[in-house]
Formats: C-alpha cells, structure tokens, sequence
C-alpha cells in the first residue's frame, strides 16, 4: 500500500490517490490534497466535504443527483466548485473512497 | 506508455435515435456519465428520439413489451409476447422500470437532462426530425441547445480523442 505526505502527516492511499484509511484525514490534509488537484478550499468547499464525509461514514452512495440536493450547493454549483469531475474530485480530498456510481 | 493515459477520451458526441425507456436511458446515462468525469459531451437526438426532449412526452416514456426476447416477468419467467399486446400492460412494466430506476437515484428524464446541462453537457436536436414531427422550438425541453442539422452536428465532433457513439 503506498503512502503520502499531506500537510506533515502521512497517509495511506490506494494506486489512485484515495484514502484507505479515512480516520487520517484532517482538513489541512484536505486543503494540502486540493492543492495537489489546483483547487483552494473555502468554507463552502468544506461544507460540502463535510457533507460528504458523513454520508459516507452513514453508507449512502454518493451520486451527482444526491450531491445537488445535499442543500449547500445545486448541481451546477457543485461542477463550480470541483471543476472537471466534481465527485471524483470532491472524494479524494474528503478522504473517502472512489465512489462506484454511474449516475 | 499506456494507450489510455496517452491518448485518453476527451470528447464523446451520442446520436439516440429511439425513444423507447431504455434506448432514451442508456443514451442519457452515457452522456451524464461523460460530463462527470470531465468529458465534454454532446447528445444529439434524432427521429424517435425526439420523444426524450419533447415536454409532453419525455417524462412518459415507454418500454415495448412485444418482441422483446429480454423480457422478463418479475421472478424471472419468461413474459409471453402476447400479454405485451394487453391494454395498459406496457403502461404498467413501464411504470415498473421507472419507479426501480427511481430506486437507484436514476432521475426522470427532465431532471436528467438538467444534470447534464448543469455540467456543462449539451443536447441538441435534429432538424430533419423536428420538421418531419412538425415541432416547434417551443415544444422541447429548455435544456436543448438548438435545433441542427447532421452536418452542424459532425462539425462540433472535430478533435484528437474524440468518439461517436450511436446507441
């Protein structure tokens, strides 16, 4: 298993840069990995994160449908925030796994 | 070096011809799929699948339930072609599929049509079709970019990294 430094903390991660252990992930971790990915984190970055953070840790399935209704941003702002592929993105830097969704 | 990493997809331009649930669904799950990982898509709807981004049709979609060797009844049986001619059967093994899709987060189509837009994804439709289904710009969806013809189509699919798919 491949290990990263973030912030000067180490971190497990898999071959594609997600966390395997989500336990490691603070959220200037998370600002040193959307650094790594061009972004800067504001506190709505990391409301969403949060978000995410804990629906995952509840066992939901994050789509980019379920993202638009998570009431901080709508679809359109999601993409803003996490440019390019926005759940893919927005996973990695909040330390949880790839999601497997297609929608 | 790998071939993905090297050359990877970075433009995919789907036709969808048909309007049954499943040819409609499969052409807007591909599309939405692209522009979640920051491939720029493009849908161009044609003849019956015209039915997808017209207002008063999209969120009614159908699945045949004649000649459909597929089909299957709930438990798996076979589902006998002629039950599909019944009055009202397709109605309600289409209400079925959209109410399982429901179940998966799978939106209906308008709202799905709103995703890929929201994401930068564009739709458009055909002209030839539009005129011979005598529509007009105002029965399709807001979502719809424009209304083109084939040529305009091909000429937005230009660039190394680029595929059509025609479902």
């Amino acid at each position: 298993m491949a290990q990263k430094q973030f912030a000067g903390v180490t971190v497990d991660v898999n071959d594609e840069g997600y966390f395997t252990n989500s336990s490691q992930w603070t959220v200037d971790v998370a600002k040193a990995v959307a650094q790594e990915e061009g972004l800067q984190l504001t506190d709505t970055h990391l409301a969403v994160l949060d978000y995410i953070r804990k629906s995952v840790e509840g066992g939901a399935a994050l789509t980019i449908r379920s993202m638009g209704k998570c009431g901080i941003v709508d679809v359109k702002g999601f993409y803003g925030l996490f440019p390019g592929a926005p759940l893919k993105k927005a996973t990695k830097i909040a330390g949880v796994p790839k999601p497997t969704s297609c929608i | 070096m790998d071939d993905n990493k090297q050359y990877p997809l970075k433009k995919v331009c789907l036709i969808c011809a048909k309007g049954s649930l499943e040819d409609v669904y499969a052409a807007l799950v591909m599309t939405n799929g692209a522009v979640m990982e920051g491939i720029e898509a493009k849908l161009f709807f044609t003849f019956f699948g015209l039915d997808a981004i017209t207002k008063t049709r999209m969120n009614s979609l159908k699945t045949g339930t004649v000649g459909n060797p597929a089909m299957r009844m709930p438990g798996g049986l076979p589902f006998p072609t002629l039950l599909g001619t019944l009055p009202g059967v397709e109605a309600g093994v289409s209400a079925m599929m959209r109410s399982q899709m429901e179940k998966l987060d799978i939106p209906p189509v308008d709202e799905f049509l709103e995703l890929i837009t929201a994401g930068g994804g564009e739709i458009y439709a055909c002209k030839l079709a539009v005129d011979m289904f005598k529509l007009k710009k105002e029965d399709l969806s807001e979502h719809v970019s424009g209304i083109l013809t084939i040529g305009d189509f091909y000429e937005m699919c230009g660039g190394q990294g680029t595929q059509i798919i025609f479902t």
